[in-house]
């Protein structure tokens, strides 16, 4: 039980760490894009890791109820999937709609 | 156990006050709607552990829920910003 509980642990950690790291991007890189760059990848990846230790600790700590891992599961297959790709629809609406990229030099906006 | 819940909770209330600086703060739309969208996921994970920390099932189908919401929101805005109108 002990071992568990640190699994869980790390994987907590590990999900708090990318997500404070992904919003330290989104407050100090210079442009839209490269502020979209660092929390599209590290917010996912973040949440599917808490969310992963919030499956194994109720795998151990309450064995009799499989429903809510299972809805867990599809809950990490979403985020998976949506949030890049509303990511890249804001990305792509910011690129038709003429945002240009930072270029070396400039100022930050 | 339930302090790590607890300390989790926090640390990523905390995220969520960083990027809400971009939320207000941030030049133009592009911006305040990507940190909606970024603060939206935090939130997904945070009523995840809330559901533990409370001892609470019902916190997950609202996380499902929520997911859902906030994608939708999400590419609503991103193509009522880039067409200028919704129907066409």
């Amino acid at each position: 039980m002990v071992i568990v509980h640190g699994v869980v642990v790390v994987l907590l950690g590990a999900g708090v760490f990318f997500t404070l790291v992904g919003s330290i991007g989104l407050l100090r890189f210079p442009d839209f894009y490269t502020r979209l760059h660092a929390t599209g990848k590290c917010d996912t990846l973040g949440g599917g890791l808490i969310i992963l230790g919030a499956i194994i600790y109720h795998l151990f700590q309450y064995p009799e109820t499989l429903l809510v891992p299972a809805k867990l599961a599809f809950l990490i297959f979403f985020i998976f999937i949506a949030n890049p790709t509303a990511t890249h629809a804001i990305m792509k609406a910011a690129y038709k709609t003429g945002v240009k990229p930072w270029r070396l030099g400039e100022e930050r906006r | 156990m339930i302090t790590i819940f607890w300390v989790t909770i926090l640390l990523i209330a905390v995220t969520m006050g960083l990027s809400l600086y971009r939320g207000v703060v941030g030049p133009g739309a592009f911006n305040r709607v990507a940190a909606m969208n970024i603060i939206g996921t935090k939130t997904i994970a945070l009523l995840v552990v809330m559901g533990y920390y409370f001892e609470r099932p019902f916190f997950f189908d609202i996380a499902l829920l929520y997911a859902m919401i906030n994608f939708i929101g999400t590419l609503v805005f991103a193509k009522y910003l880039e067409r200028g109108e919704l129907w066409s």
